[in-house]
């Protein structure tokens, strides 16, 4: 794996290379059962948890209804408390305004505090292409970066890794980057832990610049939020003399008192926390106490397109706790690199082809088609919706989702062999005729070919089925052929398949 | 409503729903109109390709009291996505008829302990046995325990615990083909999970999963058996 997604393969073939790293099935079996578990049991101690999901479900609806006023609202608020405000459509722009604040600062190197729009915008790349060092200073995102890899979970980038690895990683590459590892380093997480706070410590206390994102910004008061677990983001908050905040635009709600269901829903949902252990507030510029020049980046990057799609929508109520993930089937086996993008899981499989769109023939051919077979990337068992602490019908968008695949291709010249297979079944299945002709085929076909009860291996499309599972042969007289020869009666003649 | 996997695969999964009805007093047709609920289309993003087999849907089962079927999904699938057919498909008519038949579907398990009230259905089955509840039985429909009362009151059925039983087998309809490295990959998790408690049958309430799992199992020679909870249900003395 190296530091980018772009150019990465669609998700089936992206799976299957994943699938053949044990290593990694093991790493994330383990990892996800103990998140799960944690979840399930504070989750289990509110007593009212259903009803808080849909408080802070309608929270984020009212939100994003009317987003635009919230937007404004949130602007004049941040501007009267001295921040200033920057507008940024798409990641090109939010990158450029990033670089000119740390260029106006003469800074070579900037703190971060970790931050899916960042990540989402590749802010750490675009400033390293203007000479500027980004400092990731989450551990997880740290060991991610010191590693030349890339974040694979919404919470806990560096999921795939295990202790010995991350050892490894330290020992090879915190020296090139500044404060080297203790060379004694063992794989115990508390003398890893240490070794990162020594490394990160002078990084703190050095850089003149922070880049923060945000989880909430309060349109009435002006205030940003940040909930982490380690301090880091504290520190990256409170010490440098300049901050720059990179928010989406769905991070808005409307008041102060619309945070009380989204940070008791988040923690129970993410980390297993009954409560987070270091939240951050600020509003714009406090003299003399922590950054004295504050600038906010409002994010659109196509989350007015994802607005704009009246079953996708509700996918921008996400809070990023990253519950879904962890119950997914799907990404207990394949991981987060499988799906390329920031965004893994069950609403990265969403999320990602609501922010780019489908079938508006943006990007080149394979960025089109792993977009594509995102939505495809779930078995729609629903273990996603059901955890969701903010409600949204992922199964329903997936499903939606798939429609806009399969409709964006309705124009092609050549139909996909999958398209002419369905409408070819849709056909047969629309009429009791036809199927009750199609199943007297197929219970001849299956005497011929059938041995064992089994079919043999199918060529095509089918052998993904059959290369690893046995598929029974067509019944001999199907259910509709004995019914009709004996008018359903159970005595004699009953066909038992 | 039986289902068309069991139609054409499994057509003695119908006649166990058949002769279980019949068996508590259920005068039980099967309406030869009937196709397919058209959840294949749907959940591949072929919503117009639907439209046909939604309509052919409802007109088959309109004039009847309650359509009982051995499926979660086919069940889950005609009321949470027929709606969805309807409205892309812009036809009131179509939508009102929709919500008719919606109302009136019960899965199986649904129909015995809520419809007819009985978790006793006089069944006789003398072997060790394993449940996996199925993801739209599970969530969609939210059957809760009503199979395993079912299965709890069969007389000599003896019933062990799956490990993870309620983490999906992978199956997903055309997910099965489309992801089938991931989709085998949770398949066969969950017949190593089913190996380990022992049973000789798993049972479950919808044949596209048992045929997935049931697919696995028998292509690592496991010796243990798939049935549908209908053809346990349907098994007496008389008619083991």
């Amino acid at each position: 794996m190296t530091g980018t997604f772009v150019g990465m393969p669609a998700f089936p073939a992206a799976a299957r290379d994943a699938l053949a790293d044990t290593q990694l099935r093991h790493n994330l079996a383990h990892a996800t059962a103990t998140i799960r578990g944690k979840r399930a049991a504070v989750v289990g101690e509110v007593e009212h948890w259903e009803a808080l999901r849909l408080a802070g479900a309608a929270v984020k609806e009212r939100a994003l209804h009317g987003l635009e006023d919230h937007l404004v609202r949130l602007e004049e608020s941040l501007v009267a408390r001295g921040a200033q405000v920057h507008w940024a459509r798409d990641a090109a722009e939010a990158n450029a305004l990033v670089a000119d604040v740390a260029r106006r600062h003469g800074a070579d190197e900037v703190v971060k505090v970790k931050s899916m729009a960042t990540q989402e915008i590749g802010l750490n790349e675009a400033l390293a292409a203007e000479g500027i060092a980004a400092w990731e200073t989450d551990l997880a995102e740290m060991i991610v970066q010191l590693g030349d890899d890339l974040p694979s979970h919404i919470l806990v980038p560096a999921i795939h890794r295990n202790r010995a690895e991350i050892r490894e990683i330290f020992l090879r590459r915190m020296a090139d980057v500044g404060r080297p590892a203790p060379a004694d380093l063992t794989d115990e997480p508390a003398v890893l832990a240490a070794a990162a706070r020594e490394h990160l410590r002078e990084k703190f206390l050095r850089a003149k610049v922070g880049v923060s994102g945000a989880n909430f910004a309060v349109a009435d008061t002006g205030t940003l939020v940040v909930v982490e677990s380690e301090g880091n983001g504290r520190m990256c908050l409170t010490l440098p003399e300049v901050l720059v905040t990179v928010v989406g635009i769905e991070k808005v709600v409307p008041t102060w008192a619309e945070l009380d269901p989204l940070l008791r829903l988040l923690p129970r949902s993410s980390t297993g926390e009954r409560m987070n252990p270091y939240t951050s507030t600020w509003t714009g510029v406090t003299p003399d106490d922590g950054p004295q020049e504050v600038h906010v980046v409002l994010l659109d990057n196509g989350r007015t397109r994802a607005l704009a799609d009246e079953v996708g929508r509700q996918a921008l109520r996400c809070i990023r706790c990253s519950a879904c993930l962890n119950v997914c089937p799907v990404y207990e086996r394949v991981g987060g690199h499988a799906y390329g993008s920031v965004y893994p899981g069950p609403i990265g499989a969403i999320l990602n082809p609501l922010l780019h769109g489908i079938g508006e023939g943006t990007g080149d051919p394979q960025s089109r088609s792993q977009v594509e077979s995102l939505p495809y990337a779930s078995s729609l068992c629903g273990a996603c919706f059901e955890v969701c602490p903010v409600r949204i019908d992922i199964p329903e968008v997936l499903v939606h989702l798939r429609s806009k695949v399969v409709d964006a291709h309705r124009g092609d010249r050549v139909p996909k062999p999958e398209a002419l297979a369905m409408r070819a079944a849709a056909h047969t299945l629309a009429d009791a005729k036809r199927l009750g002709r199609a199943e007297r085929l197929a219970g001849r076909v299956g005497r011929l070919v059938g041995r064992r009860g089994t079919t043999p291996r199918l060529p095509g499309p089918g052998a993904g089925w059959t290369d690893a599972r046995d598929l029974p042969t067509p019944a001999r007289e199907s259910f509709r052929g004995w019914w009709r020869r004996t008018g359903g009666r159970l005595d004699g003649g009953e066909n038992d398949g | 409503m039986v289902t068309c996997i069991n139609d054409a695969l499994f057509p003695g999964t119908g006649a166990s729903v058949v002769r279980l009805l019949r068996r508590l007093g259920v005068d039980a047709e099967f309406p030869e109109a009937q196709t397919c609920c058209g959840q294949p289309m749907v959940n591949t993003g072929y919503l117009d390709e639907a439209v046909p087999l939604v309509r052919n849907y409802v007109d088959a089962f309109e004039t009847y009291d309650a359509v009982v079927t051995p499926s979660g999904s086919c069940a889950g699938s005609v009321r949470h996505q027929h709606g969805m057919v309807a409205r892309r498909a812009g036809d009131p008519g179509l939508e009102r008829a929709v919500t008719g038949t919606s109302a009136r579907v019960h899965e199986l398990s649904e129909f015995l302990v809520d419809v007819l009230g009985v978790t006793d259905v006089g069944a006789y089955f003398p072997h060790r046995v394993t449940y996996h509840p199925t993801c739209h039985s599970l969530r969609m429909l939210g059957v809760g325990d009503r199979p395993r009362q079912l299965l709890e009151a069969v007389r000599g059925l003896r019933l062990t615990e799956l490990p993870n039983a309620e983490e999906c087998c992978g199956f997903g309809g055309t997910f099965a083909v489309k992801n089938s490295d991931t989709s085998v990959a949770m398949g066969a998790d969950k017949a190593r999970h089913v190996r380990s408690t022992g049973a000789e049958v798993l049972v479950a309430g919808d044949s596209s999963c048992l045929m997935h799992i049931g697919g696995l199992l028998s292509r690592q020679r496991s010796g243990v058996r798939v049935m549908h909870l209908a053809d346990v249900l349907a098994a007496t003395e008389d008619a083991p």
